[in-house]
């Protein structure tokens, strides 16, 4: 007879004791492992989740710039027919041009029957200073759009400036402290305030709009514009720019064509934008994980110490029942010699079992519930194998973990187990 | 073998002091079996309890072959009780779950030897239990009960047996028979100190003596 099959031969005789003491164990344990893996599957999928709307970005956005360079075949394109002799480099340093043109081209061109182009915009722009503001600003002339007679009436796609009234860019009217209907002078002319657009971080926010026949007088360029702007030309593939400058070219002899922004810069913003906003949704979602994980994470702190700590309580609370049933066991096993260092290491080895056995399960039932859960709740099973995880250490350290809580919680049955007097049990009789 | 100088024993209760022992001496010498008998609450377990190394006494000596069990630490009266001392209960204290063969075996837990499985089937098969071994308690009749407490206490072949009522519970039949074992124990040159208030004690004891009132009569 040792002290171990004693201790197993108690266990099976009391088995809805231990039974009790090892599921509050599993409780205790399973709590803690759960939580963990509960919250590394969690890591686990919200890299799952990232990588997959990574993908779909990708994927979207490769479609949309398909989609986008399709959309810009059919959409057309911009073009700005400037006079002949107008040196490029100038226009390109100044955005606008030197030499002028009569503004009869724009209607030459509109009534010849031109089928590539759906706006015409006529313009006359110049650098001056603004003598009563004492500042340079950039003055445009502009006449609304000039219909084109062998086409359908379109909306126009820019709003023209009404005679008589002036539209300021954010710079000029935010220095000038000007509202929309107040009146101002330029070059000796009074002029109602139309608009105040909002500012656009280019040369526009120091730019004044004003009726072109106004602009003409007030620049001595009487039938006089330096720029016609074409938009929506109609014509697909990459071979339009040369076809559309071929057709200008043969009604306008005296002017060039010349393309406004290209395709493949509106097609690189198409695609840098639907980017942007993927990677916003991804941020949004990473941020999103990220709560919820602290959330869990938050809630674990608060009820894993707590169940712990009831599991510990329920735990000592068997063990003193189980110290109180085997009273006279203990006095006849000290009255018969046994003594105090094999009735500590008989209970403590008992706990040590109760905390070994339900962290051993604890740990399986963790894990197993961890998954089932998030399982449940995300609708994707994550395996353990996918998880990067000490799985050997873990189930070490809740076995390890395990026994020592049920040794501390049963300490305080033990010491009295050790401490009966056996003269009280014997005396009973 | 055992001697009690002036033992006496007081307990602080709630109504004060109660005596259970009151100067008592006596001796028990090998090969005798020295029977007290008394009135139920007259401090016969009280001083069984106190020769046993299990109650300190409050005043007066006890010596048990030749050692004062009280001026030793509790792990070596333990050991001292496991070596030399055999108890006998009038409830047998048996363990609930362990079958009459482990109950016996479990004596030696406290004295741990190679033969102690041989020794328990020679006083299994002496004290006629042997198709009893494989149960338990609330499986044995009173008289089993009893004869397996008594091969549990001489297992470890102690000096001295000390037995607490061991009757109490039994027939005349099993009555007899325990008292027959504890004879040929004494027969063998152990010693038996028995307290009882069984008049039957009396034709088996070597020796009788009194108990009344705590108190050890002339």
């Amino acid at each position: 007879m040792t002290i171990w099959s004693l201790l197993i031969r108690e266990i099976l005789h009391r088995k809805l004791n231990f039974a009790l003491a090892v599921l509050t164990v599993i409780v205790a344990s399973g709590s803690l492992i759960g939580s963990i893996a509960l919250l590394k599957i969690h890591d686990v999928r919200t890299d799952q989740i990232l990588e997959q709307k990574e993908a779909e970005l990708r994927q979207s956005t490769a479609k949309l710039n398909d989609e986008t360079r399709k959309a810009m075949l059919k959409l057309g394109f911009n073009v700005v027919i400037l006079p002949k002799d107008q040196n490029l480099s100038d226009w390109y340093a100044e955005d606008y041009a030197s030499k002028y043109m009569p503004e009869e081209y724009v209607h030459q061109l509109a009534d010849s029957g031109i089928v590539t182009v759906r706006h015409f915009l006529p313009s006359l722009q110049q650098k001056i200073e603004w003598p009563e503001q004492k500042r340079k600003i950039i003055l445009v002339g502009a006449r609304g759009e000039v219909p084109n007679l062998h086409k359908n009436p379109v909306k126009p796609m820019v709003q023209p400036v009404p005679p008589g009234t002036i539209s300021l860019g954010h710079e000029l009217h935010r220095s000038m402290d000007i509202k929309v209907g107040d009146k101002v002078a330029l070059m000796g002319k009074e002029f109602t305030v139309h608009a105040c657009h909002k500012e656009r971080g280019n040369k526009d926010d120091i730019t004044a709009w004003i009726y072109l026949a106004e602009a003409q007088e007030l620049l001595d360029k009487p039938d006089q514009i330096n720029a016609i702007l074409a938009l929506e030309c109609l014509c697909a593939g990459d071979e339009a720019l040369p076809l559309i400058r071929k057709e200008i070219a043969a009604i306008l002899p005296g002017t060039q064509v010349i393309e406004r922004g290209s395709r493949k810069l509106a097609r690189a913003e198409a695609r840098t934008k639907v980017a942007e906003q993927g990677r916003m949704l991804i941020e949004k979602e990473k941020r999103d994980r990220q709560e919820l994980r602290s959330e869990r994470e938050h809630l674990a702190s608060i009820l894993t110490p707590v169940v712990v700590t009831a599991c510990a309580v329920w735990i000592a609370v068997l063990g003193l029942t189980n110290v109180r049933a085997r009273r006279e066991e203990i006095g006849i096993l000290r009255a018969i010699g046994v003594g105090t260092r094999h009735i500590l290491v008989m209970f403590l080895s008992r706990h040590v079992l109760v905390g070994a056995l339900g962290g051993a399960i604890g740990f399986a039932a963790g894990v197993w519930s961890a998954v089932y859960f998030s399982a449940a709740r995300e609708g994707t099973r994550i395996g353990i194998a996918d998880i990067n995880l000490s799985w050997f250490g873990l189930l070490v350290l809740s076995v390890v973990g395990a026994a020592a809580l049920a040794v501390i919680a049963g300490w305080i049955p033990t010491m009295i187990a050790t401490r009966q007097d056996p003269a009280d049990v014997l005396r009973e009789e | 073998m055992l001697k009690f100088k002036s033992v006496s024993k007081w307990f602080n209760g709630a109504e004060g002091k109660v005596t259970a022992l009151k100067d008592v001496s006596f001796s028990v010498q090998p090969g005798e079996l020295l029977a007290i008998r008394g009135p139920s609450g007259c401090g016969k377990t009280t001083l069984l309890l106190a020769a046993g190394g299990l109650l300190r006494p409050s005043e007066g000596r006890i010596s048990l072959d030749g050692q004062d069990p009280y001026a030793l630490s509790p792990e070596q009266r333990s050991k001292l009780r496991a070596r030399m001392i055999g108890f006998v209960f009038q409830q047998f204290h048996l363990i609930p779950y362990l079958t009459v063969r482990q109950n016996i075996l479990a004596a030696s837990l406290a004295l741990p030897e190679e033969k102690a499985s041989t020794q328990a089937e020679e006083i299994i098969h002496h004290f006629g239990l042997d198709d009893r071994i494989n149960h338990v308690p609330a499986q044995l009749s009173t008289g089993e009960r009893q004869r397996t407490a008594l091969a549990r206490a001489v297992l470890n072949r102690p000096k001295i047996i000390l037995a607490d009522e061991p009757t109490g519970n039994l027939d005349e039949d099993n009555a007899r028979t325990v008292f027959g074992y504890l004879s040929d124990y004494v027969n063998d040159g152990g010693c038996v100190l028995l307290v009882t208030h069984d008049d039957r004690a009396a034709a088996h004891a070597t020796r009788t003596l009194q108990m009344r009132q705590a108190q050890l009569a002339d």
